[in-house]
């Protein structure tokens, strides 16, 4: 039976020549994620099973991101009992504050996810790894708590919608234009229980980052995962951190598809995710006058290298307006330092933005940049969701580093171009 | 297996944020996270709900994050059952995993108003409006998932299955 490139990993992480959608199966895992938020569940789950260790200690991630640098006693108690976990079992690839990054910019960053790998993660964005080529999905804290335990978890196979990418995107436009679109128009349940399969010739007009971005957001249409082929640009990016070999699979040219959606990149415009679902979309033009308090970029979604480097292209020589805050995240500790190698973080200052330390903080109204009554931010992250970033009646518009570095100056959400 | 308590409505695409807002989320204890549950979105959920009530809702209930924490709340609250037209499939997962009963049921949904009284049966799927008189019956689960179900949950199931039912750590 001819199978998607998702089914073929689940397939072989299976031990089973072929798989059919809708079929239960039981797949061992290359990489068991969790953070300060899950993994405390977890953790007291798996210590009910009776096993006295995790299944393989190198395979187990753990990345205290959400809460941290602790914001408040509580956090820091869910961060000292992920840290003993870790020392107990020896987890080598546990990453202190000062080493950490919000984990789905470190994974790939640090090697320790290839093409063709299964992966799960307690963290709806695990599903970021797709852009890389391997099937990676989020899953709760007790299915990572088994999965500590036996190194597998079930999955139910799933159908695919085929997303054919043409042509190549306009200045400011990027991969959060794209998947902003693409949930825009299929909506926040339109890929449920299923796949979101990328190709076409675009694919290869979209740089690593932005596609770490879209694979980052196929969640938030419903999917199980969101899958990139690999390319050259794959093959280079793995070489360069150092990821272990990949093993690259390619859907077949019969495999079924239960959508086939066509998008040419060429004519995606900036585009913004009104309150309070994902699927409010309209491009900026369309966008009319919304005033901001706040703009944040940063996260998981958008606080890669290249984000920032359009961020900064922006901001550098402008100013942000006034009373509008601005707070800028680099996802890791390395990006941290590549950004203020190169000159961007005196830029984000000097415009009279806030740096951060790498945090999940905002994105999800735990710390760093909560909203009062009534405030509106624009965010590169991925969620606007009601009280998402802070007070129930607050407000978030989600856009690209683009939007929201020009929308920082403007004081209201633009484009770029319309400064 | 059976329930019965009032109908709580709600509709399309209920997030975990507002199952359970991630302010909440420095702590694990359910009884703690119960007494947020549903805040963001019905303020007044906690101060009305009692044990067996079901949560009544339609397309793609607990969209979002993959907290657990939100079938926890639920499950803590006291309501005994779930019952929507589809779920997201995080929430379904966790639901299955931690022994909170979820139905699919689009017929029901329709019909169960606000404080309506139902009466479920998780065995046979059959959900009873003891206010209208109508029954439904929801969608069963495929036989791997009815053997965690039956077990309480993913980790008995995984004890059972790794001989060590019974241990305590």
């Amino acid at each position: 039976m001819a199978m998607t490139m998702t089914q073929k990993i689940l397939a072989a992480h299976a031990g089973l020549a072929e798989v059919h959608p809708g079929q239960l199966i039981e797949a061992k895992l290359d990489l068991v994620l969790g953070n300060d938020i899950t993994a405390p569940v977890a953790i007291k789950e798996f210590n009910k099973i009776g096993v006295k260790t995790v299944f393989d200690r190198k395979k187990v991630v753990l990345v205290p991101d959400h809460f941290t640098p602790n914001k408040d006693i509580k956090a820091a108690e869910q961060c000292k009992l992920m840290r003993s976990f870790a020392d107990t079992h020896d987890i080598e690839n546990y990453f202190e504050i000062g080493k950490m990054g919000i984990e789905h910019a470190l994974i790939p960053e640090q090697g320790l996810i290839t093409a063709g790998d299964c992966a799960i993660g307690a963290d709806s964005h695990t599903c970021t790894y797709g852009a890389l080529g391997a099937f990676s999905t989020g899953v709760g804290s007790t299915d990572m708590a088994a999965a500590m335990a036996t190194g597998t978890a079930w999955f139910k196979v799933p159908g695919a919608i085929k997303v054919i990418l043409e042509g190549k995107p306009r200045e400011w436009v990027g991969g959060k234009d794209l998947i902003l679109h693409l949930i825009g128009l299929i909506g926040v349940d339109g890929a449920l229980y299923q796949s979101l399969e990328f190709s076409g010739p675009g694919v290869t007009a979209l740089s690593i980052d932005d596609r770490l971005t879209v694979a980052n957001m196929a969640i938030e249409a419903g999917a199980k995962n969101g899958i990139f082929p690999v390319d050259e640009a794959t093959l280079a990016y793995l070489k360069e951190h150092g990821a272990k070999a990949p093993v690259v699979y390619h859907p077949d040219p019969d495999a079924a598809y239960e959508r086939v959606v066509k998008i040419d990149l060429s004519a995606l415009e900036p585009t913004v995710s009104f309150p309070h679902l994902p699927s409010n979309t309209k491009t900026v033009r369309e966008s009319g006058e919304v005033r901001i308090d706040q703009s944040v970029i940063g996260s998981c979604t958008n606080g890669r290298i290249s984000d920032l480097r359009i961020a900064a292209k922006i901001l550098k020589g402008r100013k942000v307006a006034k009373g509008v805050r601005t707070i800028v995240f680099p996802a890791t500790q390395a990006i941290y330092l590549q950004a203020l190698r190169e000159g961007l973080i005196e830029i984000f200052i000097e415009a009279g933005a806030a740096v951060s330390t790498p945090t999940c903080g905002p994105c999800l109204g735990g710390h760093m940049g909560i909203l009062a009554e009534g405030e509106r931010a624009v965010a590169t992250t991925n969620r606007n969701f009601v009280g998402r970033m802070g007070h129930v009646k607050s407000e978030v518009y989600l856009a690209s580093p683009a939007v929201a570095a020009a929308s920082a100056v403007a004081g209201r959400i633009v484009s770029p171009d319309m400064l | 297996m059976e329930a019965r308590g009032k109908a709580f409505r709600y509709g399309d695409n209920v997030d975990t944020d507002v199952i359970i807002p991630a302010r909440y989320l420095n702590t694990t204890d359910p009884a703690e996270l119960a007494r947020h549950c549903m805040e963001d979105i019905d303020s007044s959920f906690i101060g009305s709900v009692k044990k067996g009530d079901v949560i009544v809702a339609a397309k793609n209930f607990g969209c979002g994050s993959s907290r657990e924490h939100a079938p926890i709340a639920i499950k803590a609250a006291g309501v005994s059952c779930v019952i929507a037209t589809t779920f997201a499939r995080i929430f379904y997962r966790n639901a299955i995993n931690i022994g909170l009963p979820i139905m699919e049921c689009p017929a029901a949904v329709e019909a169960i108003k606000a404080g309506d009284e139902i009466e479920v049966n998780f065995a046979t799927g059959s959900i009873r409006d003891l206010t209208t008189g109508k029954s439904f019956k929801a969608e069963g689960f495929p036989e791997f998932m009815q053997k965690i179900i039956d077990a309480d949950g993913l980790i008995p199931y995984v004890q059972a299955r790794l001989g060590l039912a019974g241990r305590k750590a």
